[in-house]
């Protein structure tokens, strides 16, 4: 009985003792040198691997950035200029500040102003969809509604919203990491500065149909008037395609675009006042009588 | 066009079959057996069927509809097939809550925790079956027959062949002796009492199989590959010593053999999906069943076997692949 | 006779042909026709004329548009409208040349006598140039040019033409009946494409569920006698008519992984194609007609038809000559119900390639909810291809681009038998043609990568 312990207590031991060699000798052998700030970088990333730096993950990002000279050319949009900084600070280098993005989804078709012209059956994918025809609606740019930036998003910032058959993000949670822009076939979510305090002004269509075509498709379709751009005193929309854009640069928020955008296509966010149209219109309407009187006199 | 026509992807037609359909396929195939053994075994049999079947159900149909808060799967009938193969390993004389807890073990741990229907890793029904086993040795080996609607002609009560023969061995006689003894002979191909509903009679069994290999439902390959590395070894060792080795027909038609490898081993779930590695998990089977009936302390292995082999259909699948159109 | 068929797969769906003993009639003229530009494989055509200019039937109204790319016919006489986008089958804008029919006056050039001309001519670069200027198109479904086709690269040499009377999709009759109604012309089609081949055999195939066919395009071959050309029944499955599989059934040769055919000496063509070859050598005359189906599940006699149409007709005119969409269709669908298009615009005009309008009814044509896979290995004993589609749809949807290359998903034909095999309704080739398109653009990537290297050391 005694010798049996023994036994094993001795055979386990040298066992445990050669196979700890072993390892030893492997992690000796094939060990690979790596610069320990990588380590580093990698302890300040957000640790996502969302890929929306353009990198594989957290890692590569961290190996690339060791490697470079200067790091214009790299940017975590989910930890933003606070790890950036960080990540700076690391490697001995300096970054600018960039201003937060989010995403923002550049259709209103609902259910409601795009009505369904025939029975979507396949699967449920927007790629898939996007391959197959140009849609269940009349319109052949708007969102598919599969939902395949939903599933991209890793931070649980868009959902689907079924009564409008559309995406949502919530912004809070939106990190700008792009994944959802890169799923979206239809190419409608587009990443924009967040504004101050959340206040911005985009164009939510992107159909390149001409006015009739496009809204015979969609109420809310932006038909390529132009009159946002006429209104417009900062310079800042431009209409291509028929469809106009809003250049975050140039915005000064003033919300005249909104007021006299015929179909709605005109989206501000986070205001903390209600537009009033009426109000908007008349001044703008004082402003081009002044002008006439100004050319006139 | 007024009316919203269906778009989709080709194919727009497709074929007359659904897993609702071969889970049909299969309880159908499932019948001759069943009611070779109701007759044998009479109401109690009919009652652990009916219990096994319904616990099933009822608790894919709970915990689908409240904890997995997922549309309910008792419709393709997998729990049914799941409930009958589990009754059909059990023996008649069985408490009917055990029954239950097997059928929990089968749908609650063995099946939904993975993710449902087509995601587990080892057989429900099987796994329901040896958790029994192990937990409640005697009732489980308990093979007094029920008074059935019909006498059995060789009534050996008690115990399995299988597990008699065991016995018989450790006790220093040999099988000639106690065959003679006992009077086993082919006859159990058809009717071999002291057996649970599954193990009865072999006749049966193949029936059903011969039916869901003229619907296609399954293929051959499997059980083939069982059957044949069974008798194989079993013509080996019993060649070697036919005093403590049984021969090659007691063994394929005895015990767990036939439902393992016709209707076990042939789950789509759990068994290899090429040709070949269906070919080398019925091998596997086949070794691991025979080496636990000659050398193991069990008198049966096929359910330990099927388990054993479900756990390496990842590795075969990944190992064996279809040969491809213009890809030497 | 021996029967012969593909080695690997396949699928075998009720063949469904209603329209089978509807004899081919010929479609009225519409007002306007729609001509659309990119009817074939390959670069759009590029319009010749411009509106206001007055077309006679026959006349060239487009150029290709690059070297995979052919000529395009006014298929009516009339005044051309407009030249502008126009949306197709999917809803995706198209250029169509707009002509308002007058009359019906053809391009005198065109030989219009149903005289049957026998004599090959001894001239390849002629007959060649006939089909070329015909706008000749493979008719059985990839609609790939046929000249190209017929010009094997240099190197390559054809050792057998493949004549290909399979029509294994269901519903469809149009190929049935024109072996049935005109198998000489067939015949001696094939013998023009013989000739420009340098002489191989050629084997006509024609699946076993049609043996009016069989025994017409048999009795044709014996009668004209031209040398090595023999009918050849195939087992009835589908895909019988792809290409690969064809070539598998009656040479015994498979092609490569991303390889042509004529790799192992094989030129296939539709019996279609051959009719238009005809045609286009011994009358002169342009692709700018073709036999189309009308068909569906569930459909009274009145409702099927197989029609000799124009070229650029709208499918809605046609659906109203032929009693207008029955109240049971629940989809349309353009081409065979296996590997067709749903129908989302019936504006949309006719093309080259157009072989059916199928009715098809709610309960046959509806996907029913995709479940788990309870992996049977149906789909993968379906693949003609030898795939794995259970593992391509799960490679796809975890985004593993370098394993689906390993598992072949760039191989796909695309078929649809997996699909129309699965128990569970899992849309797996809507996933693994997404997972194909990819693979084949990091192989493209790649292949034009190398070229560059290759071009930087010189």
């Amino acid at each position: 009985m005694t010798q049996t312990i023994i036994w094993t207590v001795a055979i386990l031991s040298v066992l445990g003792l050669l196979l700890a060699l072993i390892l030893f000798w492997v992690a000796r052998k094939f060990r690979v040198e790596e610069d320990p700030r990588i380590d580093e970088v990698e302890k300040v990333m957000p640790g996502a691997n969302c890929g929306g730096c353009g990198f594989a993950g957290c890692r590569a990002f961290a190996d690339a950035a060791v490697k470079a000279s200067n790091l214009d050319s790299q940017y975590c949009p989910v930890g933003g200029d606070e790890v950036m900084q960080k990540v700076a600070s690391i490697l001995g280098l300096t970054v600018a500040a960039k201003a937060p993005q989010v995403a923002v989804v550049r259709c209103n078709g609902s259910c409601e102003a795009r009505p369904r012209i025939n029975d979507y059956d396949g699967a449920q994918s927007c790629r898939v969809k996007a391959a197959l025809y140009s849609g269940d609606t009349g319109c052949a740019f708007g969102c598919l509604g599969c939902g395949d930036c939903a599933a991209a998003c890793q931070f649980g910032a868009l959902s689907m919203d079924p009564s409008t058959g559309l995406p949502v993000v919530d912004q809070d949670k939106c990190t700008a990491c792009g994944a959802c822009a890169k799923a979206c076939p239809r190419h409608i979510i587009e990443l924009r500065p967040k504004g101050p305090r959340g206040m911005r002004m985009y164009v939510s269509c992107v159909n390149k149909d001409k006015g009739p075509a496009a809204k015979k498709a969609c109420a809310n379709a932006c038909i390529g008037c132009g009159l946002c751009a006429r209104t417009c005193t900062h310079d800042a929309i431009t209409v291509t395609d028929n469809v106009a854009w809003i250049d975050p640069a140039k915005c000064k928020l003033c919300r005249e675009c909104e007021a006299v955008c015929p179909t709605g296509a005109i989206h501000g966010v986070n205001f903390p006042k209600e537009l009033d149209k009426e109000a908007v219109k008349k001044r703008i309407a004082d402003r081009k009588a002044k002008e006439k009187e100004v050319v006139h006199g | 066009m007024d009316k919203k026509y269906i778009v989709s992807p080709n194919p727009h037609i497709h074929a007359n079959v659904s897993t609702t359909s071969i889970m049909r396929d299969v309880i159908i195939a499932l019948c001759p057996a069943l009611v070779v053994s109701i007759l044998a075994y009479g109401w109690a049999e009919l009652l652990v069927v009916a219990v096994s079947v319904l616990s099933c159900v009822l608790l894919e149909w709970a915990v689908t509809r409240w904890l997995m808060k997922r549309p309910s799967t008792v419709g393709d009938l997998s729990a049914v097939v799941t409930g009958l193969l589990l009754a059909m390993n059990l023996p008649s004389a069985i408490p009917l809550w055990i029954v239950f807890i097997g059928a929990f073990v089968a749908i609650c741990v063995a099946k939904l925790p993975f993710g449902g229907i087509g995601q587990n890793v080892f057989n429900p029904a099987i796994t329901g079956r040896v958790f029994l086993l192990i937990s409640f040795p005697a009732q489980m080996t308990d093979w007094n027959p029920t008074p059935g609607f019909i006498p059995l002609p060789d009534a050996v009560s008690g115990a399995t062949p299988l597990s008699v023969i065991k016995e018989a061995i450790k006790s220093g006689s040999t099988i000639p002796e106690f065959m003679s003894a006992h009077n086993y002979d082919l006859a159990s191909f058809l009717w071999d009492a002291g057996a649970s509903a599954g193990e009865l009679s072999a006749g049966a069994l193949l029936i059903g199989f011969i039916y869901l290999l003229i619907r296609r439902v399954v293929k051959p390959w499997i059980p083939v590959s069982v059957l044949g590395t069974m008798a194989l070894i079993a013509f080996i060792f019993h060649g070697i010593n036919p005093d403590i080795y049984t021969g090659v027909s007691f063994n394929l038609m005895t015990g767990g053999a036939m439902l393992g490898a016709l209707f076990m081993a042939t789950d789509y779930v759990t068994s290899p999906m090429n040709t070949w590695g269906g070919v080398v998990y019925g091998i596997g089977i086949g070794f691991i069943a025979m080496m636990i009936r000659y050398f193991g302390s069990y008198p049966e292995g096929m359910s330990f076997a099927i388990l054993l082999m479900n756990c390496t259909v990842p590795l075969l699948n990944m190992w064996f692949h279809q040969k491809k159109y213009g890809r030497a | 006779m021996d029967k012969v068929t593909f080695s690997m797969g396949g699928v075998h769906p009720h063949d469904s042909k209603y329209a089978r003993d509807c004899a081919i009639e010929e479609l009225p003229l519409p007002q306007t026709v729609y001509v659309s530009m990119a009817q074939h494989l390959g670069a759009p055509a590029k319009p010749v004329v411009a509106p206001g200019d007055k077309v006679l039937v026959g006349q060239v109204i487009a150029e290709p548009g690059g070297f995979i790319s052919a000529f395009v016919h006014s298929p009516v006489s009339g005044t051309v409208k407009a030249i502008a986008p126009r949306k197709d089958l999917a809803g995706n804008p198209v250029t169509h040349v707009e002509i308002s029919v007058e009359g019906d006056e053809w391009d005198p050039v065109i030989e219009r006598s149903k005289s049957l001309k026998t004599s090959i001519p001894d001239d390849k670069a002629f007959i060649l140039d006939r089909i070329k200027a015909a706008g000749v198109v493979g008719l059985g479904g990839a609609t790939f040019p046929t000249h190209v086709k017929l010009s094997p690269p240099p190197g390559k040499v054809a050792e057998c033409l493949i004549i290909n009377g399979a029509e294994c999709e269901p519903f469809l009759t149009s190929d049935y009946r024109i072996m049935v109604e005109r198998p000489k012309e067939i015949v001696i089609g094939a013998a023009l494409m013989q000739k420009v081949l340098g002489g191989c055999p050629c084997v006509i195939g024609i699946e076993e569920n049609k043996p009016e066919a069989i025994q017409a395009m048999d009795a044709a071959v014996s009668l004209l006698g031209y040398p090595g050309i023999r009918v050849q029944v195939l087992k009835k499955r589908y895909p019988q008519g792809g290409e690969k599989q064809l070539i598998d059934a009656v040479m015994h040769r498979q092609v490569k992984s991303g390889g042509l055919p004529i790799d192992v000496g094989a030129v296939v063509q539709n019996v279609a194609t051959s009719l238009a070859v005809y045609e286009a050598v011994q009358k002169n005359k342009p692709l700018i007609t073709n036999v189309l189906t009308i068909t569906g599940d569930q459909l009274p006699v009145s409702f099927r038809h197989n029609y000799l149409f124009r070229i650029g007709v709208p499918l809605s005119f046609i659906v109203e000559q032929a009693g207008g969409i029955p109240d049971s269709a629940a989809k349309l669908v353009s081409g065979g119900p296996m590997m067709g298009r749903a129908i989302s615009n019936l504006d949309a005009t006719t093309v080259k390639g157009s072989s059916s309008v199928l009715y098809l009814s709610e309960p046959v044509t509806r996907r029913r909810p995709e479940t788990n896979c309870i992996r049977c290995g149906r789909c993968a004993d379906a693949c003609p291809m030898g795939l794995e589609p259970f593992l391509l749809n799960r490679l796809y949807r975890a985004g593993d681009l370098d394993a689906l290359e390993r598992n072949a998903a760039q191989d796909c034909i695309e078929c649809g038998c997996c699909l129309y095999s699965c128990p569970a309704y899992i849309p797996l080739l809507d996933y693994i043609r997404q997972a194909k398109g990819q693979v084949t653009g990091v192989l493209r990537a790649r292949a034009v990568a190398a070229k560059a290297a290759a071009e930087a050391k010189k």
